[in-house]
């Protein structure tokens, strides 16, 4: 059972208020509908959802980008980018490189901002590189410097005495 | 081998005790790895993923398994036969449930098993018990440099191994334990703990992978990022800085209870245990949730009249494949929850061995 809202009596009320009124702390409760309660300055038109304020938003300023990031298509799949953001799935290998431009940010996102592989090479391709101790090399300052930024100085001082075992034999 | 053998016995690599099983039960690494000049299996259809897998399998079974492995063939393998894949953590949920010509090899121990057309057209793991990351690392790395002298796999120079979905590009890696956590839990810490898991870009999960239920206090936790850091480094930061870490908070946590709450916690204990070897129906859910109390009363030594091997085994033969194989029978819920109370009175009550 509702009642009616106390000011235009006509819409069910459905916010209920009660003040408190001084000096003697009397109890006031007051039964609005939602137009009425707006009216009185009690509650506020509800917020339009963020989602789709950022989606008229990037509409206006993105627009032509978008358009060209819908109709790329993988001449060897097939598979075009919007597909892609909906399935969550690429359609071939050669997609990292036709959509690059558009999957750097996503990387950058889902990777803790690093886009460049660092690790294991195949071994057909790691055979081409001559010397594998200079990427080795490489590999231990990388580490070496995040742990002199994570104030890891325990792991930066083994990191470090590696690399010189490593330098001492190759000279 | 057969699946059948399988159903008998857990897994031989999960019946020798690793390093700190007192909290964490496994460790797992996989790799995802793809075939050059093939789509990726959104893309492919039927002919070219039974190519894919017919070609995966071949190299699979030959150089990387060894003689005894077994080929299972989704396609013609039973609901039953693959939820108990699924139960014995050799396939995902969803290579189980999945459609289409895709499969799984398991070597005979159990400890490697390599899906073939998941959500990748290779999906290699390595399973061991215990926290043992550095080893799984090299034997994964020796498996996958044999497979690539009989394959090639997508590879780009700036993005690393090629995979279907882009949140598993460069190293493919996912390194994750098991962790067993009923103190945690208990001392109403656990939250605190998987929040600052999260925090550092870990993924939390549940007994069986993505999208399950933490049951009988089980979490699987594992790394998200695989780009722009080698596997050493992901490896290295997991299981020497992560996970010590956690373990330490659950071993603390335990250490208190013991100080502070030693007749609840023995209450917690031995109510378990009074409930499952006296129980005459009894769920899955229920049978994990108390099994873990037990566990937990093994490993604190406050519970000398079970094993931990009996425990171990019984946290596999509860589910609802293993159960239904161990009876030789298909079997409703309710025959089920019949079975598995029988099942539990028997591995709990020394008088009925």
């Amino acid at each position: 059972m509702s009642i009616p809202c106390q000011k235009c009596k006509q819409s069910p009320a459905t916010v209920h208020v009660t003040d408190i009124v001084p000096p003697n702390g009397e109890k006031r409760e007051r039964h609005l509908c939602e137009e009425c309660a707006e009216g009185d300055g009690i509650t506020m038109k509800q917020h339009e959802p963020f989602n789709s304020v950022l989606a008229k938003f990037v509409q206006q300023k993105v627009g032509p980008e978008l358009d060209e990031m819908a109709s790329t298509t993988c001449p060897s799949c097939g598979i075009t980018f919007r597909e892609f953001r909906a399935q969550g799935q690429l359609g071939c290998p050669q997609d990292y490189a036709v959509f690059s431009k558009f999957l750097v940010p996503l990387l950058e996102r889902a990777h803790d901002g690093l886009t460049r592989h660092v690790g294991k090479v195949p071994v057909h391709l790691a055979a081409d590189v001559e010397d594998g101790s200079h990427s080795e090399l490489a590999e231990l300052q990388r580490r070496l410097d995040s742990a002199v930024e994570c104030e890891d100085y325990e792991s930066a001082a083994g990191l470090r005495d590696t690399m010189k075992k490593i330098q001492t034999h190759a000279d | 081998m057969l699946i059948d053998d399988l159903a008998k016995r857990p897994g031989r690599w999960l019946t020798q005790e690793g390093p700190r099983s007192d909290v964490v039960i496994s460790s797992r690494i996989r790799l995802a790895r793809n075939l050059e000049n093939h789509r990726f299996l959104s893309r492919a259809d039927d002919s070219e993923r039974r190519h894919i897998y017919r070609a995966l399998a071949d190299a699979v079974m030959e150089c990387v398994l060894g003689e005894e492995a077994l080929l299972v063939s989704m396609e013609e393998t039973t609901v039953l036969d693959r939820q108990l894949l699924v139960e014995r953590h050799l396939v995902s949920r969803q290579h189980a449930e999945a459609e289409g010509c895709r499969g799984v090899a398991i070597s005979a121990d159990e400890s490697r098993a390599v899906m073939i057309n998941e959500e990748d057209h290779l999906r290699l793991q390595c399973l061991s018990s215990g926290l043992q990351l550095d080893e799984l690392w090299t034997e994964i790395n020796q498996l996958d440099d044999a497979l690539e002298q009989r394959v090639r796999f997508a590879f780009h120079e700036q993005y690393g191994y090629l995979t279907a979905c882009p949140t598993n590009v460069g190293t493919g890696i996912r390194v994750s334990v098991m962790l067993h956590l009923p103190a945690l839990k208990l001392t109403n810490e656990i939250d605190k703990v998987l929040r600052a898991a999260r925090d550092m870009k870990l993924a939390v999960r549940g007994l069986f992978g993505e999208g399950t239920d933490a049951i009988g206090d089980f979490f699987q936790i594992s790394n998200q990022t695989t780009l722009g850091r080698s596997e050493a480094e992901i490896i290295e930061d997991f299981g020497c800085r992560v996970i010590p870490k956690i373990v330490d908070y659950e071993l603390a946590a335990r250490k208190s209870l013991a100080q502070n709450q030693p007749y609840q916690l023995d209450d917690r204990i031995w109510r378990a245990h009074g409930i499952l070897s006296n129980a005459r129906t009894i769920g899955t859910e229920e049978s994990l949730f108390l099994l873990s109390h037990i566990r937990l009363g093994i490993q604190m030594g406050r519970l000398k009249e079970v094993s931990i091997e009996t425990a171990n085994e019984l946290f596999l033969f509860v589910q609802r494949a293993h159960l239904q194989k161990k009876n030789s029978a298909a079997m409703e819920g309710e025959q089920r929850s019949i079975a598995r109370a029988e099942l539990l009175r028997d591995c709990l009550n020394p008088s009925s061995r």
